[in-house]
């Protein structure tokens, strides 16, 4: 089995393991969904308008939660060391992490998002919409968090920086996500919000890693 | 100069007030880091 | 980039700097002190009445926002692919002052955009991309803050804001796509009349030579506190 699919289940294998952590992105973003109507009103016209923006930012929320662990195990018992050493080009192995932090935070958030929808009184059709946003933009939201992960590793109390610094770079993955939703609300096309959201996401899984890589090797004092 | 501002007095002012509070205080603040340093300094090296 | 080089020594920037700074200072002065009188004396704005006199320190203090943030982004690329050594210090010393402008930005097109549109804020695409530099700067600072390591703190800086640097633009082109989808306002200055472009650009060259001094002196600053520091190390061992 190649380098990187021995890393990449290996670190499937951690998520899944470490006490759930898609069970406290989907957890989270089920709450926040739960608590916004609480928030502003049952008025369920309201909240099939909002529901695109709101879904969009509690998913990245939830896929925040558990980024600062992404280097972290590995840094802190000597792994990382030994990884950055092996012949695995340390863009894959960034790679590798960022595919298993998606499988274990977006792609279950994806999948979950249909079932909030209902909550939000969202049609069908912005219904699906936002499942393919989702879908298509996580992966975004995993590529630039490994880089605040990796930026933040060496902090103990790195967790509340790294929302700080990644929030503002994912402002467009939101805007198109949550716009084509919006779109869609309205009878209209989502195409383009969709298509700038595919590339917002293939530029970002491509070139993170790299920024990312960069930032381990800085950190394990190279 | 003309400083009658009419109406627009209560936007102009305070943009004008914060902006020179800001620029200034930052000046301000910088040239007193700059004092420290050299004070610091200074006195380290006549050990 | 041997120019840039031949500077990159501490003495000879101190050297450099300390010929330089009265000038700028006084190009702060008389650019600052022209512009406010030339922009004071002349008679109200056929459109915008007495407002226009709020734009002579909004654009200013937004384009310095956006330029800091360009300086900075030059200085992490030095600092990270040439290894200069000045780079570091020049971006950490420059980033609170972008901040700074970045913040009069938001409060002046803020109190620019009242009389206008008749909110004190508006989600209009300038508006919302300043909002979002703010926190840029805010965690760029925040990351400096938070690594010990001075060599490593450095190297994440740079490495986030040449991140964000690439991201500018995607984030700009974003926030302006949602603004049309949104139907938002869109907060055009206009033309501006003759009289007024004496005042604006000398406002304009006056923030240039603030920043440039303040950043000098910063920068000043942390060369003496280095020094400092390697003494007390030296002195400690």
């Amino acid at each position: 089995m190649s380098p990187f699919a021995t890393l990449f289940l290996r670190d499937v294998r951690l998520a899944a393991r470490s006490g759930g952590s898609a069970a406290l992105a989907l957890s989270f973003f089920a709450l926040v969904a739960t608590l916004v109507p609480l928030g502003v009103g049952a008025d369920l016209r309201l909240l099939a308008r909002v529901a695109g923006g709101i879904l969009w930012v509690a998913a990245v929320l939830a896929a925040l939660l558990s980024l600062d662990r992404l280097f972290q195990g590995d840094y802190e018992d000597g792994s990382l060391d030994l990884i950055a050493l092996s012949p695995l080009p340390l863009e894959m192995t960034a790679l590798a992490k960022i595919v298993a932090h998606w499988l274990s935070t977006g792609l279950p958030l994806t999948l979950l998002s249909p079932v909030l929808a209902l909550l939000f009184n969202l049609p069908p059709s912005p219904t699906l919409i936002l499942f393919v946003s989702l879908l298509a933009g996580t992966p975004a939201v995993s590529a630039v968090g490994a880089i605040g992960a990796s930026l933040t590793l060496s902090l103990k109390r790195g967790g509340l920086i790294l929302p700080l610094i990644i929030l503002p770079l994912l402002a467009p993955a939101v805007i198109f996500g949550a716009g084509a939703v919006a779109l869609a609300l309205d009878g209209l096309s989502s195409g383009n919000a969709l298509g700038l959201l595919a590339a917002f996401a293939f530029g970002a899984v491509l070139l993170s890693p790299f920024a990312a890589a960069a930032s381990v090797r800085l950190n394990l004092g190279g | 100069m003309n400083f009658d501002m009419g109406l627009y007095g209560a936007y102009i002012w305070p943009a004008y007030g914060i902006s020179a509070i800001v620029l200034i205080g930052v000046t301000l603040w910088s040239i007193a880091a700059w004092r420290r340093a050299k004070a610091k300094l200074s006195r380290l090296e006549k050990k | 980039m041997n120019f840039l080089f031949r500077y990159a020594n501490p003495h000879e920037f101190m050297r450099l700097s300390g010929v330089v700074l009265p000038f700028t200072v006084i190009g702060t002065a008389l650019c600052l002190g022209a512009g406010l009188y030339l922009g004071f004396s002349a008679p109200p704005d056929y459109q915008q009445g007495r407002t226009v006199l709020i734009l002579f320190i909004h654009v200013p203090a937004a384009t310095m926002a956006m330029g800091v943030y360009g300086a900075i982004a030059v200085c992490s690329l030095l600092s990270l692919v040439w290894r200069h050594p000045l780079s570091d210090i020049a971006a950490r010393a420059a980033a609170p002052l972008g901040a700074l402008f970045t913040v009069l930005g938001l409060v002046t097109g803020s109190l620019w955009g009242k009389p206008m549109w008749g909110t004190y804020w508006v989600w209009d695409a300038r508006l919302t991309s300043f909002l979002l530099l703010l926190f840029l700067y805010v965690g760029y600072m925040a990351l400096w803050n938070a690594i010990e390591d001075e060599t490593r703190a450095a190297r994440a800086a740079a490495i986030l804001a040449l991140v964000g640097a690439v991201n500018i633009p995607i984030i700009k082109f974003s926030v302006n796509w949602w603004n049309t989808l949104h139907q938002g306002e869109t907060i055009t200055s206009g033309k501006l009349a003759p009289v007024f472009l004496a005042p604006f650009l000398l406002m304009m060259a006056g923030y240039g030579f603030l920043f440039v001094s303040l950043w000098m002196v910063r920068i000043r600053t942390s060369i003496l506190e280095r020094r400092a520091r390697s003494l007390m190390q030296q002195g400690a061992a």
